[in-house]
């Protein structure tokens, strides 16, 4: 088919042909990078952080009075807790996944050198938290049961000692690049010397989602009470609501002042902290829908229009030989060619708009893959919806249009 | 003349329904779109406490060591409890109040309710005053209650209807921990939007339940909750005891005018100095006492989420506006004939000018009304997501007024160009045509 009659028909009608190549050319851009950020929200959302989610519980819980016996009610907490029928380990950490405080320290490779530091989370548990937490270890060793303290006792005495100290693979990476890390020296809370005994595959910061988290984290041998720490729970999925209802009795039989301010299942938890990022996607994914609508129609009205126009041009041709396959095919090629422009332009328009979005908003550069993506999605749709024009155009008797 | 061009838009919507209701459908959406994220945009970026906003500054000390220092960094956000009790002393703004906030255990006295935790607010006198908090019952405490550490509280409308069942609760006790407090005020509804005071327990998260002096909770160790940043080791009395080098104290202050902000700054750095000089402090003199908006500003309060909704949706407003003047165009474009016939019967080119505007207009209007429909809508779904701000999401008055503003400016200007085409048809050739 001779392209020359669709061009010479457009030029005739520029201003109607310019706003539908303009609205394809603003949906394609739109388009693109909406879906580019229901991309980051889904790989947020879809991220694994390494740690047994669908086996883990959380229980929070808080005294209403002053506790001079806070870490002997809370190993009797643990040892009644461990006892319980489907729970697999149990410990006691200052902080979990997706939780509701999350605490950090800075560390530095030499004393007062204070030109390099490291932000990581900080990390306290008793003996289950590799256990429980399913957290590997890669290099050196775990604590011995002996160096193990109470939090409490550094608190009132405010004498920090660390001797020894496990961290993440990524701060291994960081602070001793190329090397192994175990039996390197490290300084925390600013000057506290502690030697490096294990490395832990993957600790995941409290926040994943947080700016700047670089899986940096530290392991403390200090164990937490209740009042300071939450208790973790490892159980098959198909117990944890027998296992969270005798838990809360355990809570309430070692002392019944104390209240169990949370308890959960760490998927639920992981479900509230991205509410708001699939709460996003839905919505960018509606604002696509929406919007390929909204085109599509303006595609139709204005085909619509054309066709009844051209009645007598498309009567004309027919009359002359065309099939109605050659008219089905003049409209086809007339919208490729209208969404081939404003596609182009709506890929310039995607990369402009993605640059002022990455300044803006620090999200990452759009992924060249999402132009063809969008550009597709943009001609089906034009296909799609000037077909039923089209059709119509091509179903005019030959004698009827030369009526008209 | 404008009732006829009503009455001959009313015609041509008849006699084409279905492209006229396609437009309709694309400026409801559009319009919908655009109010439901500037709605939200502007409840959340809307002045907490409007008329004092510009005399309120929040105080930042650099009282932090010399680790990772860098010049021109911000200083700390928060103060150490030494110099926000310092501060306190000397009284140089109208009113002045230091603040944190923490979870307090508290003990109904009625054998139907468990213990519970209440959000709390640990302050001195003046925030109430200072922030115009109103009470339903009572008042707030005097500073003679903050220099005796008196066991006082002021409840939230919720909690006085909690525990007291909303009656008048000023002179009865409410049990802390191990402690009877007198209570002396009750508040009446107050949810300052954004939660400017404090943006660390969540920007937009309700006020507290519970307002206790900040003297008597350190006087019974009470804790604290939100933000701390320590930068020494805070020894064996704790992070909260006087002299711990921990910032997690929240400083605001009230000037007679804004113009006094240099005033109060020079003040900050003269403290910082002296500080310097007793060597407590070690980086050089860095403060900052910033107003409520630009302290909102710095704090970043309004989430990315909803701003680049709203820019989304003004996207999605502009297609559906090409969309309205394609359609409008071409619905325009086939009734030559008839404009034609009224040029030749001695209509004037800016009659027809006029007439195709008054019908992109009446458009608009039909689509206001749908858009607001959709607005509604969309408002109703904010408010069942997850957000802290998701309640907020509510319409009002001036919101309303925007969006027929918008629905009515944006349809006139689609129809600016389908009707410069129509007054540019010559009848002669028109009525050749027909």
């Amino acid at each position: 088919m001779d392209l020359m009659p669709i061009l010479s028909t457009l030029r005739r009608h520029k201003t109607a042909a310019a706003l539908i190549v303009l609205e394809i050319a603003l949906t394609s851009a739109i388009v693109c990078n909406a879906l580019h950020l229901i991309g980051v929200r889904l790989e947020r959302l879809t991220a694994d952080h390494g740690l047994p989610e669908a086996e883990l519980l959380v229980v929070d819980v808080r005294g209403t009075r002053t506790d001079d016996n806070a870490d002997g009610k809370t190993a009797q907490d643990l040892e009644q807790l461990r006892a319980l029928p489907g729970v697999k380990s149990a410990a006691v950490i200052n902080q979990v996944l997706y939780g509701q405080n999350s605490n950090n320290t800075t560390l530095t490779r030499a004393k007062d050198k204070t030109e390099e530091r490291f932000s990581a989370a900080q990390y306290s548990g008793d003996e289950g938290t590799l256990e429980t937490m399913g957290l590997k270890l890669i290099a050196g060793r775990n604590f011995k049961p002996e160096e193990y303290e109470f939090g409490s006792r550094v608190d009132a005495t405010g004498e920090v000692r660390l001797p020894q100290i496990v961290i993440s693979r990524a701060l291994a990476e960081a602070m001793f690049p190329g090397g192994d890390a175990v039996g390197k020296t490290l300084y925390a809370f600013g000057a506290v010397e502690s030697t490096v005994i294990g490395v832990i595959d993957r600790i995941p910061h409290p926040y994943p989602s947080r700016a700047g988290n670089k899986g940096y984290a530290v392991l403390l041998p200090w164990r937490p009470s209740y009042r300071g720490g939450s208790y973790v729970l490892r159980a098959e999925p198909a117990q944890h609501t027998a296992v969270l209802k005798a838990a809360a009795a355990v809570i309430e039989r070692v002392d019944n002042t104390r209240i169990v301010s949370r308890t959960g299942r760490m998927t639920e938890m992981r479900a509230a902290y991205y509410a708001q990022d699939r709460a996003m996607a839905w919505l960018m994914g509606g604002v696509i829908l929406a919007l390929m609508l909204v085109t599509a129609f303006g595609i139709v009205g204005l085909a619509s229009f054309w066709v009844q126009q051209r009645t007598r041009m498309i009567g004309t041709r027919r009359a002359l030989g065309a099939t109605r396959g050659q008219i089905l095919r003049y409209f086809q090629i007339e919208n490729s060619l209208l969404s081939g422009i404003g596609i182009v332009l709506g890929m310039a328009g995607a990369l402009a708009l993605s640059v002022l979005l990455m300044t803006q908003y620090e999200l990452p550069r759009l992924p060249w893959l999402y132009l063809p993506a969008g550009a597709f999605a943009l001609w089906a749709l034009g296909q799609i919806a000037v077909l039923a024009p089209a059709r119509r155009a091509a179903a005019l008797p030959p004698v009827a249009a030369l009526r008209s | 003349m404008l009732a006829y061009y009503f009455d001959l838009a009313l015609r041509s919507f008849r006699s084409s329904r279905a492209l006229s209701l396609l437009m309709v459908l694309a400026l409801g959406l559009g319009i919908g779109a655009c109010m439901t994220t500037l709605t939200v945009f502007h409840v959340l970026s809307g002045d907490p406490i409007p008329g004092k906003s510009a005399r309120l500054v929040n105080v930042q000390l650099d009282a932090s060591g010399m680790g990772g220092f860098k010049p021109g960094q911000e200083p700390q956000f928060q103060l150490t409890r030494f110099d926000a009790e310092a501060l306190l002393r000397d009284k140089r703004a109208r009113r002045q109040a230091l603040m944190s906030g923490s979870n307090m255990a508290v003990l109904p006295e009625s054998p139907n309710l468990k213990p519970f935790y209440a959000s709390t607010r640990q302050t001195s006198a003046d925030f109430f005053a200072m922030f115009e908090v109103p009470f339903k019952f009572g008042a707030g405490w005097d500073a003679q209650a903050d220099d005796s550490a008196a066991r006082v509280a002021v409840l939230s409308r919720e909690l006085n209807d909690k525990l007291f069942g909303g009656e008048n609760s000023v002179g009865r006790n409410v049990r802390l921990r191990e402690q009877d407090f007198r209570v002396i005020g009750v508040l009446a509804d107050w949810r300052p939007v954004p939660h400017f005071y404090d943006t660390t327990m969540g920007d937009y998260a309700p006020a507290e339940d519970l307002y206790i002096p900040f003297a008597t909770a350190r006087a019974l160790k009470y804790g604290s909750s939100g933000n701390m940043d320590c930068w020494a080791s805070p020894g064996p009395d704790g992070a909260l005891s006087l002299n711990a080098a921990c910032a997690w104290v929240q400083y605001w202050a009230e000037l007679d005018s804004p113009g006094q902000a240099g005033d109060y700054k020079r003040y900050l750095e003269q403290y910082s100095e002296d500080q310097r000089k007793a060597g407590r402090f070690k980086r050089p003199v860095n403060v900052r006492a910033r107003n409520v908006v630009e302290w909102l500003v710095y704090q970043e309060a309004l989430p990315g989420d909803v701003k680049l909704q709203v820019w989304l949706a003004f996207g999605f407003l502009l297609v559906c506006l090409t969309n309205t003047v394609g359609l409008l165009l071409a619905k325009t474009l086939r009734r030559s004939g008839e404009i034609g016939v009224r040029r030749a019967l001695g209509a004037t080119k800016s009659a027809i000018f006029a007439q195709f505007v008054v019908e992109a207009g009446a458009l608009g209007l039909a689509g206001g009304v749908l858009g607001l429909g959709l607005a509604w809508c969309g408002l109703w779904l904010v408010r069942q997501s997850p957000a802290d701000y998701a309640p907020l999401a509510q319409l009002d008055a001036p919101m309303l007024a925007l969006s027929f503003g918008l629905a009515l400016l944006a349809s006139v200007l689609a129809g600016l160009l389908p009707a410069w085409h129509a007054a540019r048809v010559t009848p002669a050739q028109q009525l050749k045509t027909q």
